[in-house]
């Protein structure tokens, strides 16, 4: 029989180039990556560690792939120092080295790729790095994801001054690399994680001045607060952040009492610091699996937005596994390093096996209603707030514009003559989604890739139609996870056959054949179609 | 809601721009139009495209020039269209086939400029030592989909048409050769005329009506970038990329190869994207060589149909009397001004009353081989039970 040849227009026939072939690539270095990849060394595997930390100051300045928020001090600028201190702070990834794992810092993990429904052209799992030169592809027969946390953020006025950080942002900078630039500082929210990182922040050097909490009363640990109330800081519930105060960063924040409705009052106060650290809430790194396509959920016990896993760790699509953080943060969990490496052993053993003994502990019911607890923040700082300002710092979004679902204002749209169309009209076609008003007001649509605004923009959608967190679907990430230059794309060649047959759109002769000159039938063997293809 | 509609003149099948273009079009006649979705508006190919609005080689090309000028005075909501594009050609060989679009055009009344290479370099600020000249059309232009689809959606609205989202067709109920209601999982809604216009999903529904459009569907890909500065004009193509700078002055291209797909019969196709993106950025950097420091911030996918001969197909049913189908075959959103209005002269007054679709007939493929795809080798390799439970 005759097989006819396939579209040489398509993907088929196109090999990538993969730069490398491993066993096991694990994305991040800290206690359960390291577990990971020592483990599945010691079981024999071929193992590559990536972590991007330390990245270069300015890849920091532009908030990657935490919002550092110009907290770094001038130290961070020498990289050797920083790589040095990022090594001797984590003393398994010297652990590591010897035990012969290709272990590479500075390198991120931008893209993962699976076959899967709607994609069959790679040639196995496909991940995507890039260190401060080039970009890669390497192959490998298994992905462990240990790709930690990332702060949820919360505005107010002046939120974009230097000196407002994320909590586990400010905790790496001061306890990993002894690089926080602030030394007065004050902490919003209250929870177990966040009275954690107060108390790790003042072992590393920094003077708490004060913990802020939008609710009654703080939602965490009480022996924790205890010690922060010893140590001098104020503990101050039912305030809210009016306000960063200072000319080129923070030099004071203005604190309100909140009224009995929910409302900042006109009680207001400056409490001096130069800076303002975000611990409303943490949520997992989930980027790389969601925009492979892999299943995640809305998840309390888990922080928020989480991969689904089975008792291994595997996560829905074939051979990846997710560990640590980005598994899912809880408090005990925060504190005993064991148990994010109990989830890594777990995720080795599950390597190539059939049978499997170890289950990763499961974590418990949340302390308090992350959902209620996130939306009365941003209630309280966002919604409230006393002046607009810009939740979605990139492209300058202000909350208003978000719920009003306005165009952005570059396009200075003034003819809305018919009708009101706010996210209450979206919302009578259906739940509000952020991807939609993403498009429509550019909100989490600039270079941060939405690393500060995520959950706030979740956050105004669910209190604009009155619903929980988990009703707001995640907003999508896409690839690259980290902003990549243009440039850095020539590092991976492309294959021949792929550059002689490239076409702008299909390819397609007879797709651009002037009407005038359309047959009255189509056949495939009848199709005479020639000369240009390219769509023009 | 769904338990007040029980009905509408019109039920159009598909949110995507041609369905809520021709729903705007209807609505705005006073035609009791409803749009059934099932998931969100234009989360399909319609908000996923290069936004280009320049299309000589179709009949509803002059039709496509006419509107888009206007459409945001029509609709009532920005639809970003900005007018006229330039074309960089690296090669001589390029130059040459980019030409074919100034020929068409010309053809039918709209003009363009031969550019040289100083010339080009001073309309596209972004370009380099790679070109070798261009054209400068001066007709078409480029739109933010997302914003036109919504405007389609909430003029069509402001006319008084209707849209509900989150309803899946499952099928039809017909009477004396004629569709009477579309049974949905939120209920069955009746009608008098009904447009299928659903994408992906246009082939396996219409064979539900005894005659089945053919179409396969394929992923593709674009990239986009931060912002730059503006240059004068945002529709700059070449280097085997098409795309835009948006008003805001990110970059945002597509080109390359596709992959086939076996569409999954309900439901939104999953839309991953592939290391593609590395060449596509390699040659925005070859096309915009003073963009190369600039840093790809997001990468996208989109599920479209091609026809056999990736022509569109707007054309009434045989089958059914009072059905119109309605598949762009991959390049809808430019010529969705006018797509729609085609639809709506089919629909009300039974034929195009503005331009000779007649190359849009159905019938075309009356005698295509049934084994069309195998022949032309659009190959599926994507297997759905790759992805573990």
């Amino acid at each position: 029989m005759n097989i006819p040849a396939s579209d040489p227009k398509s993907v088929t026939g196109k090999p990538l180039t993969i730069d490398a072939n491993v066993d096991v690539l694990v994305v991040g270095a800290g206690p359960a990556g390291l577990e990971a990849a020592i483990g599945a060394a010691a079981r024999g595997f071929g193992v590559l560690l990536v972590d991007e930390n330390p990245v270069p100051f300015k890849t920091m300045g532009d908030e990657v792939p935490l919002h550092f928020g110009q907290g770094m001090a001038a130290s961070a600028r020498n990289r050797n120092a920083m790589m040095e201190a990022f090594v001797a702070s984590e003393p398994r990834i010297a652990e590591a080295f010897e035990a012969g794992i290709d272990v590479r810092l500075g390198t991120a993990c931008w893209g993962l790729y699976a076959n899967g429904p709607a994609l069959g052209w790679m040639p196995g799992l496909v991940a995507g790095l890039a260190d401060e030169e080039r970009s890669f592809l390497i192959q490998a027969r298994h992905v462990i994801l240990a790709c930690g946390r990332r702060d949820m953020g919360l505005g107010f006025p002046g939120w974009e001054k230097p000196g407002v950080t994320g909590a586990t942002a400010a905790l790496a900078l001061a306890t990993r690399y002894g690089a926080l630039g602030p030394r007065k500082l004050v902490v919003l929210g209250s929870s177990t994680e966040a009275l954690s990182t107060a108390l790790a922040l003042r072992e590393a050097g920094a003077s708490i001045a004060a913990v802020v909490e939008q609710a009654a009363e703080i939602v965490g640990d009480a022996a924790l607060l205890a010690s922060l109330r010893e140590g001098g800081t104020e503990i101050l519930t039912r305030h809210v952040v009016r306000e960063a105060a200072g000319r080129d960063g923070v030099e004071a924040a203005l604190l309100a009492r909140l009224d009995e409705a929910g409302k900042p009052s006109a009680e207001e106060r400056s409490l001096a610091c130069d800076g303002i650290v975000l611990a409303v809430g943490t949520t997992p790194v989930i980027d790389l699996l969601d925009a492979a396509g892999g299943k995640v959920a809305f998840q309390p016990e888990r922080g928020g937005y989480a991969p689904v896993l089975d008792a291994n760790q595997r996560t829905n699509i074939a051979n990846v596994h997710a560990v640590g953080d980005c598994a899912g943060i809880w408090a005990a969990k925060t504190r005993d390093r064991a148990i994010a490496e109990a989830e890594a052993a777990c995720a080795v053993a599950a390597l190539d096996a059939e049978a499997i003994t170890v289950t990763a502990s499961q974590p418990p019911a949340p302390e308090y209603d992350i959902s209620a607890y996130r939306l009365a923040w941003v209630r309280a700082s966002v919604v409230e707030a006393r002046a607009e300002f810009h939740v979605c710092q990139c492209e300058e979004v202000t909350a208003r514009e978000i719920l009003e679902v306005r165009p952005p204002r570059y396009l200075d749209w003034q003819n809305e003559r018919r009708n009101d169309r706010s996210l209450a009209a979206l919302l009578g076609d259906g739940p509000p989604n952020p991807d939609q008003v993403k498009r429509l007001t550019r909100a989490g649509m600039g270079p941060c890739q939405g690393r500060r605004c995520r959950e706030q923009v979740a956050a105004l959608l669910a209190l604009g139609a009155a619903q929980p967190l988990s009703a707001i679907p995640l907003a999508g990430y896409r690839a690259p996870t980290r902003p990549m230059p243009l440039s850095m794309t020539l590092s991976v060649p492309e294959a021949p056959e792929q550059a002689e047959h490239w076409d702008t759109w299909f390819g397609m002769h007879a797709q651009w054949r002037p009407f005038w000159e359309v047959p009255e039938r189509y056949t495939v063997a009848g199709n005479d179609a020639t000369g240009p293809v390219a769509s023009e | 809601m769904m338990n007040e509609i029980k009905g509408a003149s019109v039920v159009i099948v598909g949110g995507g721009v041609t369905g809520l273009s021709a729903g705007w079009w209807l609505a705005r006649d006073g035609v009791d139009v409803l749009v059934l979705e099932k998931g969100l508006i234009g989360w399909e190919a319609s908000g996923r495209n290069g936004g280009g609005c320049s299309h000589h080689h179709s009949p509803l090309f002059a039709e496509e020039q006419r509107l888009w000028p206007i459409l945001d005075d029509m609709l009532g909501y920005p639809t970003e269209f900005r007018g006229e594009r330039i074309r960089l050609a690296s090669s001589e060989h390029q130059m040459a086939l980019y030409g074919r679009a100034l020929r068409n055009a010309e053809r039918q009344g709209f003009q363009s400029e031969v550019l040289d290479v100083r010339q080009a370099k001073e309309m596209v600020p972004l370009a380099g030592d790679t070109i070798v000249g261009g054209y400068h059309y001066k007709f078409g232009g480029h739109a933010n989909p997302h914003r036109t689809l919504q405007g389609y959606a909430w003029a069509m609205q402001d006319h008084g048409g209707r849209l509900l989202q989150h309803t899946t067709v499952t099928g039809f109920r017909s009477e004396g050769g004629r569709v009477t209601a579309v049974e949905t999982d939120r209920g069955v809604i009746g009608c008098d005329s009904l447009v299928l216009a659903a994408g992906p999903q246009t082939g396996r529904l219409s064979a539900l009506l005894g005659q089945e459009v053919p179409v396969q569907s394929a992923r593709c890909e674009m990239i986009v970038t931060e912002p730059l500065p503006l240059m004068p004009l945002g529709g700059v193509d070449g280097c085997g990329l098409y795309g835009r700078q948006t008003l805001r002055g990110n970059l945002a291209y597509g080109g390359g190869p596709h992959e086939w797909l076996a569409l999954a019969e309900q439901g939104t196709p999953a839309k991953p994207t592939t290391p593609l993106m590395l060449h596509m950025g390699k040659r925005l950097a070859e096309l915009l060589p003073k963009a190369a420091h600039a840093r790809i911030i997001r990468s996208w996918a989109g599920v479209i149909e091609n026809t056999p001969d990736g022509r569109p197909v707007i054309d009434r049913l045989d089958s059914q009397a009072n059905v119109v189908v309605a598949t762009l075959s991959s390049v809808g959103f430019g010529l969705s001004p006018a797509s729609g209005h085609a639809i709506r002269d089919l629909v009300v007054d039974g034929e195009c009353g503005f331009a000779d679709i007649s190359s849009f007939k159905l019938s075309r493929f009356a005698a295509l081989e049934p084994n069309w795809r195998e022949l032309q080798g659009w190959q599926v390799t994507a297997a759905a039970e790759v992805l573990a439970a």
